[in-house]
């Protein structure tokens, strides 16, 4: 029963507006359940493109274009492809199953409490109690409990950066997602902050399965359980992260986790 | 090295000089106003109407139009915002909504008054509070629409994208969040224009003209404080001078404090 899959790319290729060539050419990689995939690859490489194709976050912005499919277990076990939704409702759905955490800090500009009882009540979910033990657990649950509960309704905007991010990663649990994905989710924090987010991210794995982009070499072979390397829209190598860090098939990949480019 | 040191100099000198020349206008204009206003002050044209030698109508007719327009222009205005910035994706349409906005806000606002003059004064047969409430509006309008596009601007993408991230529908995460975020924006924004039509006088000058009277008929011509400044300063008799200049005096603490109320609030996002 290991090696499940919760998500899967699969002859994935992606174009922004107007651009003349794909950012993305035919990828296939799979996102396994209760691990965490980490993707790697110098700037313009498109591993955060990759990233924000698995919750459709793209299509914010009109005139996109993917081809192939990207597969997303259901309840049942089934696997069904996400490229194929229409309906905003589908992709408000897929969001609440996918969630994702940014580079910067986006705390909303409302209490830390409605922060995290945001995305509780846009999902539905009205009544008091059960919003205020939901917004609890998401708060524990993100390490972050501790420090405000005693201010729940003061602004989220006075948190310092890292527990901005913390109260991010808290929101998006409270939804309890199958999948979160992280874009760089450390990049704007100092080391401390850093730990603490690194720490939370390696806990979560138990309850979700974790894609995270990273440039830091460090934070994806501390944390991660797979490795992506991607290079100018190319997946060049997919592989357990001990593997990748250690006795990479592909000479590129060596060069780039040694810092011979990049 | 020597020459561009006395070039330095030099244009150092001049923008100084220009500076002050531009403040001594100011403090000159502001000068003036205190004293003349201060010394022709006297509450008691605070509870008479101008038919008694006082301003209580005009300062309250002057404020229902400012803000019966500002009732109208601010939610037209701000929906015009809220599509430019978040659903255009700056196609044709915005582009030309854009340009036209910003050619209204600089067209003259006595053109403005003559419009409203032909398409509603000539038909209704007389002059109106609600002419010069739709003049005041229309001069708002653009200025309500560019500060929202701007506003909305400042507001981070990435915030946009975690409401979205989030399971939030396009128009809910707009409404709950990104106008949220620029509401104090938003607000100086309003408050500026505001201030800018209060003292307006061309556009109401044959829209609602004015009124010796206290009313609160919008379909009869109507009080207005700046148009009685312009027609006061002009009667020979000293009395009537007096109170042009306390008029005038009153009006323009009434534009400064909102203007300073307007940056207080921005002053403190910063913060």
């Amino acid at each position: 029963m290991e090696n499940i899959d919760v998500m899967r790319a699969e002859d994935l290729s992606f174009t922004y507006p107007n651009a003349p060539k794909p950012t993305l050419k035919s990828i296939t990689m799979p996102i396994e359940k209760n691990k965490i995939t980490a993707l790697i690859g110098p700037s313009g490489c498109g591993k955060s493109t990759l990233l924000r194709a698995f919750n459709r976050i793209h299509d914010l912005y009109p005139g996109l274009k993917y081809e192939g499919k990207i597969l997303l277990q259901k309840e049942d076990g089934s696997m069904e492809n996400i490229l194929e939704y229409k309906k905003e409702n589908e992709l408000i759905k897929l969001r609440q199953r996918v969630g994702m955490i940014f580079q910067k800090p986006t705390p909303f500009p409302m209490s830390i409490y409605d922060n995290v009882a945001y995305g509780l009540r846009l999902s539905g979910i009205k009544a008091k109690s059960e919003l205020d033990g939901r917004v609890e657990k998401a708060l524990q649950g993100s390490a972050i409990w501790g420090e405000v509960k005693d201010r729940l309704n003061t602004s989220a905007m006075g948190l310092s950066g890292g527990q901005q991010q913390r109260l991010c990663i808290a929101r998006a649990v409270a939804l309890k997602p199958d999948v979160l994905l992280f874009d760089e989710p450390t990049s704007a924090l100092d080391p401390i902050s850093t730990g603490a987010i690194e720490e939370l991210i390696a806990e979560l794995k138990d309850e979700v399965s974790v894609a995270i982009v990273t440039h830091n070499m460090q934070q994806a072979s501390r944390l991660s359980d797979y490795t992506a390397f991607m290079y100018l829209g190319d997946l060049i190598e997919f592989d357990k992260t001990k593997k990748i860090f250690t006795n990479p098939s592909e000479k590129m990949t060596e060069d780039y986790i040694t810092g011979r480019f990049g | 090295m020597n020459k561009r040191f006395l070039i330095n100099k030099i244009v150092l000198i001049l923008s100084t000089v220009a500076a002050t020349v531009g403040l001594i206008f100011l403090f000159w204009i502001l000068g003036t106003l205190f004293m003349k206003g201060l010394a022709t002050m006297n509450w008691s044209i605070f509870t008479n109407d101008l038919v008694d030698g006082g301003i209580r109508n005009l300062l309250v007719g002057q404020f229902m139009m400012a803000i019966i327009a500002t009732v109208i222009a601010v939610p037209i205005g701000a929906m015009a915002g809220i599509y430019l910035r978040e659903y255009s994706n700056n196609n044709k349409l915005a582009f030309f909504v854009r340009n036209l906005s910003d050619i209204m806000m600089s067209a003259p606002s006595i053109i403005i008054g003559v419009f409203v003059y032909a398409i509603y004064v000539d038909r209704v047969g007389h002059f109106a509070g609600w002419g010069g409430v739709i003049a005041l509006a229309i001069m708002m309008l653009p200025i309500v629409v560019s500060t929202t596009d701007n506003m909305l601007s400042l507001v981070p993408k990435e915030l946009r994208e975690a409401g979205i991230a989030l399971g939030g529908s396009k128009h809910k995460i707009i409404m709950q969040i990104i106008v949220k975020a620029a509401k104090v924006g938003l607000m100086t924004g309003i408050l500026l224009s505001f201030a800018r039509i209060i003292g307006e006088t061309a556009p109401l000058l044959f829209t609602s003209a004015n009124s010796q009277f206290l009313t609160f008929n919008l379909n009869d011509q109507f009080p207005s404080l700046t148009v009685s400044i312009y027609n006061l300063a002009t009667y020979p008799d000293q009395a009537s001078k007096d109170l042009a200049w306390a008029a005038s005096f009153v009006l323009t603490v009434v534009v400064l404090i909102i203007n300073l109320g307007g940056r207080y609030l921005t002053r403190n996002k910063h913060k």
